[in-house]
């Protein structure tokens, strides 16, 4: 993960990125997978990843940018180890994502959209996360938490501070 | 077991939802999970196929209700060049979750589904488009993919019959507007996900330029049972025109939210009451959004309102991809139409002004009038926004950002008034 070397697919990597590349008409398809990969394996999208990702695929830089810029999920700055993405959207909003986004952004002393000082967590606000039976919804690390209230959180925090900083 | 006489028929992709471990391929065929797929490879033709879609009167399930076996005829079938199949999994118009289900709990309903469609429309390559976020969904499905392709289920020359179908499963990346299926088709090219121009519709040049299908995964979901039982069988279950059960994601103030399939013609008060638990507070809903966010809203008056196409329209609404949203009396309908503009302003992927600049415009004057600083003025540009922004579009995004503020205007006057600047000081 550190950012010193040039970042490098592995050869197990590359093997798949191959395979992957074969079920596709052409290899441009397989740039969202493959961004994917690498955010993954180096953490973000930096643009000396940025310019990896280009030469594994043929593609030239800019195809790789705007695409990267495009799509949300795709991020070109480093994130807290826990990245909580709390949806606010209508069906979360209705069952008090608010305030629970205040509440965490309290706990942590820190704002929607930045990391605690330590590095160890992000909270950022989402769009519908498509399980809104389950609202509110919280996306940590990719995995889906349904149901969250304020206790859950604090559990979750505490935990997390309990294991020193390793997700 | 789905009963064959289709008046005992309540539920069609949920059917085996609910069996422990039904995504494991072993028990989704003892569960009787392809059953019926070598009867359809070896002694149906393409055009029977196609035929029993259109009698089962089944519409795309993933919002707009464009009948799938016409779809499907549409596909010209002497280009020389590959026809492509691509599942719409991006499920991203705010209150649906439906797909998830089908997705996690019996992907190979789905798998099923998609090699049926396959078949049909001489499909070689076929693709499962499904939202980024869904990475567990993702897992699940490829851990059943290679399942079906073991058991030469997917593949070369599937059970001997001849055909070959390869399916691969494909994350988007976080952006609303690929759902659209043009956009999902550049995004699947590996570029943003902007909507193209139509004509050329899909069916004609789609992927790469190719004739191309795009269903969503509760459309295709859809597909065995029909094939199994008939068109006409699936054609007498619901009502005229809006044939089917149908899976109603219901969130909001409702006790039990959740995802319930019922026979279309099912009334939205008996799906809220009677499966959902009820509302929260109060005995009637403020508001409901019957189709996902983009939908326009329907109030207290149109409680009894039968969930069918037809009857959607009738009320001013639509059936969308049947994400029904409850609010209770407790809500402020300001506040949410205000977070429904920022997710419009933010997903919109600029092409056109009239969405690029509405969508800016709608939600800086939400924002004002949510906290007491708008005037009568700003109200006039804001319904003024609103409705110009409608049909001027290369895709459906604007309309639908345009409908929670028309709505809201439309239906709660009096509590949009009482937050104007001169009010409210
Ligand atoms: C902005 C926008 C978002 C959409 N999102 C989805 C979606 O997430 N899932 C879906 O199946 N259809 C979505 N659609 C509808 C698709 O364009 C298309 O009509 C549908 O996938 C066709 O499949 P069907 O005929 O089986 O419903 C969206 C449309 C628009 C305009
Ligand atoms: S209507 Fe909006 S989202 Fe759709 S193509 Fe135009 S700018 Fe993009
Ligand atoms: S509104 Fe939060 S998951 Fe849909």
């Amino acid at each position: 993960m550190s950012a010193v070397e040039t970042p490098r697919f592995s050869q197990e990597r590359l093997e798949e990125i191959q395979a992957l590349v074969a079920r596709y008409p052409g290899a441009r398809s397989a740039l969202l997978p493959v961004l994917h990969m690498a955010q993954e394996d180096f953490g973000y999208l930096s643009l000396d990843v940025q310019r990896h990702v280009a030469e594994v695929l043929g593609l030239t830089l800019i195809q790789v940018r705007e695409v990267v810029t495009f799509y949300t999920m795709f991020r070109e700055q480093p994130c807290g180890t826990y990245l909580m993405e709390v949806c606010t959207n209508a069906s979360c909003m209705l069952n008090g994502a608010d305030r629970l986004v205040r509440h965490m952004c309290d706990k942590l002393g820190i704002k929607v959209g930045e990391t605690t000082p330590d590095g160890m967590f992000t909270v950022t606000e989402v769009e519908c996360a498509g399980a809104c039976g389950g609202a509110p919804v919280v996306q940590i690390n990719n995995e889906y938490h349904e149901n969250v209230d304020e206790a859950y959180i604090d559990r979750f925090i505490d935990e997390a501070r309990g294991k020193g900083g390793k997700a | 077991m789905i009963p064959s006489d289709p008046k005992q028929v309540t539920q069609i992709c949920f059917d085996r939802i609910r069996i422990p471990n039904q995504r494991r391929l072993e028990v989704a065929r003892a569960n009787g999970a392809y059953r019926f797929l070598p009867t359809v490879l070896n002694e149906f033709t393409p055009e029977k196929i196609i035929d029993e879609m259109k009698k089962s009167g089944l519409r795309g399930r993933g919002g707009a209700g464009f009948p799938t076996g016409l779809k499907w005829s549409f596909v010209p079938r002497d280009t020389g060049k590959p026809t492509y199949l691509l599942c719409n999994a991006d499920e991203g118009e705010p209150g649906t979750f439906k797909d998830r289900d089908i997705m996690r709990y019996d992907p190979h309903l789905l798998i099923e589904g998609m090699i049926m469609a396959g078949f049909a429309l001489n499909v070689r390559d076929a693709y499962i488009y499904i939202r980024g976020e869904f990475k567990r969904e993702a897992e699940i499905l490829n851990e059943a993919i290679r399942e079906a392709y073991a058991a030469n289920l997917l593949g070369e020359n599937i059970l001997g019959t001849g055909y070959t179908m390869h399916l691969t499963v494909h994350r988007g990346a976080g952006a609303y507007v690929c759902g659209e299926e043009t956009a999902l088709i550049e995004s699947l090219e590996g570029k943003p996900g902007r909507p193209r121009y139509k004509p050329p519709f899909p069916a004609v040049e789609g992927f790469y330029r190719c004739p191309t299908v795009v269903n969503n995964v509760e459309t295709l979901a859809t597909v065995p049972a029909i094939l199994e039982h008939g068109g006409d069988w699936h054609a007498a279950i619901g009502v005229q025109n809006s044939a089917g059960c149908k899976i109603f994601s219901v969130s909001g103030h409702v006790n039990k939210p959740g995802n319930y399939e019922v026979p279309m013609g099912t009334t939205l008060k008996t799906l809220i009451e009677e499966h959902c638990g009820g509302l929260r507070h109060g005995s009637v809903p403020k508001v409901v959004i019957p189709g996902g966010s983009s939908t326009p809203w329907l109030t207290a008056e149109h409680y009894e309102v039968p969930l069918t196409y037809d009857d959607m329209v009738k009320a001013g609404s639509m059936l969308g991809s049947g994400a029904i949203i409850v609010m209770d009396e407790t809500t402020d309908v300001v506040a949410v139409t205000r977070r429904l503009s920022h997710f419009y302003a933010h997903e919109s992927c600029g092409q056109c002004t009239p969405c690029r600049e509405g969508t800016g415009w709608l939600e800086r004057l939400m924002l004002k009038l949510e906290a007491g600083k708008a005037t009568e003025q700003d109200l006039e540009v804001l319904s003024d926004a609103a409705e110009h922004m409608a049909g001027r579009t290369i895709c459906a995004l604007a309309d639908g950002a345009a409908a929670p503020v028309l709505s809201m205007l439309k239906h709660f006057p009096d509590e949009v008034r009482a937050r104007l600047v001169e009010k409210a000081a």
